[in-house]
């Protein structure tokens, strides 16, 4: 508990990674408009916003998945500390980015392979084969992902063979397991029932100990638990961002408190 | 304020709404009540009064309850929680003001029985502060329901004057206990019934705190008065 009145300014946290300025474009459709906010270090930031306003495309810019398809325009900066490496720079290599940042998606999504070879993915897609570093990562990544007892002992089992919640947190462990800088979820507990997903938000909470969050979500109830920033968007444009607390008890703009109050705009 | 995608939740809260009118109502009426009945020695008034405070104690539980049960199905945020938030707290102050009147009318009936030093009931700086806190009530009433935090933070900056009342009906009494020791007992009573009053002020300054906190969001309890000009001045 923060006893004293105002929060810590947020320009006076540790950045790990800003967006500037930043507009996207589906072909002729302009999907983001001018946005510029922080992600502060080791915090979690939710996205928050009616269905279609951009959270997904916002999210997805980080690890230039948008790459993938001819006509997707970027504008502006998404610069990541303290490098200040420019994520979007064409000179940069998206294989490169997606190591730093790791993705989560909404539906889990393991690779038809075994548990093992799922979490340790990324190591070989980087060239390593020493068996003994491969099973220390699995079993890290594992452990951090609050999967390891459950699955230690058939770890070349099929990962189909696993319930949904523990197929999620193979996938946390997989975006683990390539010890990246930026987790990015993106609605990571839809698909989940209650207790699975409080077991995923403690571990988000845990995770944040260590590397940088930004977590898409459309459970208000989740943003305000896990966030310790909000970010509100509105077709395409960036409405509000500030401290979680202040979001969901005295926001500055009327459309993000119709919003999070459930009122028609 | 637009309305909620969800119909039930409006009417809820409405309801929440309406039930704290109701009730600020109930406690003005005895408040009022128990002041007339200490100003005219009323004894069957007074019985009334004392009486009547369960009314007020079921209506602060009632609401309480339904703020609770909205906090769990609906998860209120933004300005729908701190209305749930503020109203929590200010049935509490306005179970407490139904309190004082109660002390008030209970003293009042001691004072009665006692049937010396009747003379001072009729002092006037008493009457002023009744009547003083009585307006108080009454606008912060007022100012709730329609959210006028100008109204609220005037009633804040009033609640001093109150206090200064309050002494000066202290000294007062000092001098009459020390001319005749035979009013002591009676002076003592009253003293009481002005501390009570006195209570009564405060618990509307905190109820007008809760109508800024709904309005602007923000806590302006221990400001003090150039802090909360800050506030007001805010935005
Ligand atoms: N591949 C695409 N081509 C063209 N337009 C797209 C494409 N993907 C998304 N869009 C459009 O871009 C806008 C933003 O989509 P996005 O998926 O980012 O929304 P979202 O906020 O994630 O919504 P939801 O909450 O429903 O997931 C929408 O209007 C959508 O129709
Ligand atoms: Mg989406």
């Amino acid at each position: 508990m923060n006893p004293s009145h105002s929060p810590i300014p947020i320009s006076a946290l540790p950045v790990k990674a800003e967006v500037r300025d930043f507009n996207f474009h589906y072909g002729a459709f302009h999907a983001l408009k001018d946005i510029t906010m922080p992600l502060c270090e080791r915090k979690v930031t939710a996205l928050i916003g009616p269905s279609g306003c951009g959270k997904s495309t916002l999210l997805r810019s980080f690890n230039r998945m948008h790459d993938l398809y001819a006509g997707n325009r970027y504008g502006g900066e998404i610069i990541l500390h303290p490098d200040q490496t420019n994520l979007l720079d064409p000179r940069v290599d998206p294989i490169e980015v997606r190591m730093r940042l790791s993705m989560v998606f909404q539906k889990p999504n393991p690779f038809p392979k075994s548990i093992y070879e799922n979490v340790i993915y990324g190591q070989r897609v980087r060239g390593v084969t020493k068996r003994s570093l491969l099973d220390d990562k699995a079993e890290e990544a594992l452990r951090a992902a609050a999967l390891w007892n459950e699955v230690k002992h058939r770890l070349h089992d099929m990962a189909f063979a696993l319930s949904g919640g523990q197929q999620q947190r193979l996938c946390i462990a997989r975006a683990l397991a390539t010890d990246p800088e930026i987790l990015l979820f993106d609605e990571p507990t839809s698909a989940l029932d209650p207790i699975v997903t409080a077991s995923i938000e403690e571990l988000i909470t845990e995770l944040k100990e260590k590397v940088t969050i930004l977590i898409v979500t459309h459970n208000m109830q989740q943003a305000a638990r896990v966030s310790d920033f909000t970010a509100y968007m509105y077709l395409g444009e960036l409405i509000e961002f500030g401290y979680t607390d202040e979001i969901f008890i005295k926001p500055r703009d009327k459309r993000t408190e119709d919003y999070i109050t459930g009122r028609f705009g | 304020m637009s309305e909620h995608l969800s119909k039930q939740f409006d009417s809820e809260l409405d309801s929440i709404r309406a039930h704290v009118t109701r009730m600020g109502g109930l406690v003005e009426e005895q408040l009022l009540g128990a002041l007339n009945a200490f100003g005219e020695s009323n004894q069957e008034l007074s019985k009334l009064i004392v009486e009547r405070d369960k009314g007020v104690d079921e209506m602060e539980m009632a609401i309480d309850t339904a703020c609770a049960n909205i906090v769990v199905r609906r998860q209120p945020t933004a300005i729908d929680l701190r209305m749930v938030m503020a109203v929590s707290k200010a049935v509490t102050d306005l179970e407490r003001i139904g309190d004082e009147a109660k002390k008030i009318a209970k003293t009042t009936r001691k004072i009665i029985e006692r049937g010396s030093g009747g003379c001072l009931t009729q002092i006037l700086q008493v009457r002023h502060m009744g009547e003083q806190t009585a307006t108080m009530l009454r606008e912060v009433l007022d100012a709730f329901v329609r959210l006028d935090f100008a109204a609220a933070a005037s009633i804040v900056r009033r609640d001093k004057e109150v206090d200064q009342h309050f002494r000066a009906v202290v000294r007062q009494l000092i001098t009459y206990m020390m001319e005749d020791p035979r009013t002591i007992s009676t002076a003592l009573d009253v003293i009481f019934i002005a501390k009570s009053i006195e209570r009564v002020g405060d618990h509307c300054k905190n109820i007008a705190e809760d109508v800024i906190y709904i309005a602007k969001g923000r806590d302006v309890r221990h400001l003090g008065l150039k802090g909360l000009a800050r506030e007001m001045g805010a935005e």
